[in-house]
């Protein structure tokens, strides 16, 4: 069973519509990486898994719960995690204090997260603005695991990342697929590294759902003809 | 030892020596003074939670000022005139004793806060200004035309109220009251700050969706700050009352919740000694420009101007450097 299901998931920016007929699955455990080219709707998506936008059709749901029914916080209790693009960590707190703010009960504590990412225990006192991109990006992730989450949403994890740093990001994102079974949406560029980590791939072209199937597919010509590599 | 705590411990102890060297030198005018300021920082407290740590720019603290006052002076004037509060379906007698005046005035307060704040923090920026000011005046009004406690004349109370074990007639011990009462605000207020709901209260202050993303509900812990706020500020209206023996409308008057919000901004705002400094501040320009010049008010909003255009941490971030989120 899915944990997370999209069904010909509708939305509109205003009057324009953005997605059209977006279907996915994640199940537990699994990697799903979410592509297409830019502007085709990814980002949207992910906005309207967690209910930045409203579903205005389809059918969406996490662990059988109907999240069109949800607020955004309520669909984040239930076990939605989102690291979003941009990073977006909360600028005036320290990296410990991020981490606190978002914490929840379970197996992620900051004792875990920094394990995951040691530069966070060395720069737990200061203030998340003076970090560099790249530790930006591994508190965003702290961030979204401290919550606890089933399922963890990567919106552009690496983007604009020295090619160092992003090799510790995947690190990272490989340790939380084999080592905690956690269920991960993965949005990237990186063909490369989405290949080595995805289960399960989904392209979406003009907000619509036109290809779904194995990761290790992706390569027979989905490539070519959708993602234009 | 950051300077913001150096400077923080000199103001709390500075504040604490200035009464009893006036004890000493037997000027109980100077004790007074200082029981005002701490009672202002007590309430610039209760406000800096929902404007410095929730954002929330509320215009209407004198209500749960006035409230507190109220409560004190309904409570003891029906001791005083050994008149009942309530007779039906049960008796409620008045009682002039501090901790149960206290009590009901936080209660109170916060029983009012719910209602305002559940109301006006389904709007935001200048509308929940102007919300929260519309409470405070229907307030204001609604006391100004309750003649059985004083309409526009106000309360008057012949003898504090007690506190076990203590004189507070004596201007030092009650000083000493206000004094730890003050501490023990300051003290739960940089508890709450560092607190998982204080941080998330902050990161839900710097951007509302980005904490929705990781399960925190703004708007609930907008609406707890608003409360503890409320309670804070209903307290040290229950202590002004106490120490000038009288309450009237004017504590609920709109230019209180200005002079509480004078008190943060001057001081600093999100800093945790930011009110105590400010409402310092406030009174020494009261009472040295107050007798210099009957219009001493146009100098302090030279200084509010000057404060908001070249030194927006206010006192405490003039002197101590960038920061402030109660650190």
């Amino acid at each position: 069973m899915s944990l997370l299901s999209l069904t010909n998931v509708s939305a509109f920016y205003g009057p324009s519509q953005a997605l059209f007929k977006v279907s996915l699955r994640v199940a537990e455990g699994q990697v799903v990486a979410l592509m297409g080219r830019n502007g085709m709707g990814k980002t949207t998506t992910v906005k309207t898994i967690f209910r930045m936008l409203p579903v205005a059709g389809g059918e969406l749901l996490f662990d059988g719960h109907d999240l069109r029914r949800l607020a955004s916080h309520r669909a984040a209790k239930l076990g939605l995690g989102l690291v979003p693009e941009g990073r977006r960590c909360f600028p005036n707190l320290t990296v410990e204090e991020n981490l606190i703010a978002a914490a929840r009960p379970g197996h992620w504590d900051f004792k875990r997260v920094a394990q995951l990412f040691p530069r966070l225990e060395e720069r737990r006192s200061q203030s998340a603005a003076s970090l560099s991109g790249g530790e930006q990006q591994m508190l965003a992730i702290g961030r979204a695991l401290m919550t606890n989450p089933r399922l963890l949403v990567l919106d552009e994890a690496t983007e604009g990342l020295a090619p160092i740093v992003r090799q510790e990001i995947w690190k990272a994102i490989g340790t939380l697929k084999h080592e905690s079974g956690l269920a991960i949406l993965v949005i990237d560029k990186s063909l490369k590294e989405l290949a080595r980590i995805a289960d399960e791939a989904v392209v979406l072209q003009r907000g619509e759902t036109v290809w779904h199937g194995p990761m290790a597919d992706v390569g027979n010509g989905v490539a070519e003809q959708y993602l234009g590599v | 030892m950051t300077r913001e705590t150096l400077f923080n411990a000199v103001l709390g102890l500075g504040l604490f020596a200035f009464p009893l060297w006036a004890w000493w030198a037997e000027e109980p005018f100077m004790i007074t003074l200082s029981t005002r300021v701490v009672i202002l920082a007590l309430a610039g407290v209760g406000l800096n939670l929902a404007l410095g740590l929730g954002g929330l720019v509320s215009l209407g603290h004198a209500a749960f000022f006035g409230i507190g006052g109220y409560a004190m002076g309904i409570l003891a004037s029906h001791a005083q005139s050994y008149t009942p509060l309530m007779e039906f379906p049960f008796v409620i007698e008045g009682t002039k004793s501090m901790p149960v005046i206290w009590l009901v005035a936080v209660v109170a307060s916060a029983l009012a806060a719910l209602v305002i704040g559940a109301l006006s923090l389904r709007t935001s920026g200048v509308y929940f200004i102007m919300i929260t000011l519309a409470f405070g005046q229907m307030l204001f009004y609604f006391a100004i035309s309750w003649p059985a406690y004083g309409g526009e004349d106000g309360l008057s109370i012949y003898v504090r109220n007690s506190f076990p074990g203590l004189n507070t007639l004596d201007p030092i011990q009650f000083f000493l009251i206000c004094y730890a009462i003050l501490g023990a605000v300051l003290l739960l207020s940089a508890r709450l700050a560092a607190s998982p709901f204080g941080l998330a209260l902050n990161a839900a202050r710097q951007t509302s969706e980005r904490v929705e993303t990781v399960g925190i509900r703004p708007y609930r812990l907008r609406l707890t700050v608003f409360v503890i706020s409320g309670m804070i500020t209903g307290l040290a209206g229950a202590l002004f009352a106490d120490l000038n023996r009288f309450v009237s409308p004017s504590m609920l008057s709109w230019q209180t919740s200005g002079e509480i919000m004078v008190f943060v901004i001057l001081g600093g705002v999100a800093r945790l000694f930011g009110p105590v400094a400010g409402a310092l501040l406030f009174i020494l320009l009261e009472h040295v420009l107050g007798g210099l010049s009957e219009y001493w008010h146009i100098y302090l909003g030279l200084l509010l101007l000057g404060v908001v255009l070249f030194a927006r941490g206010g006192v405490i971030g003039t002197l101590a450097g960038q920061g402030g989120k109660h650190g």
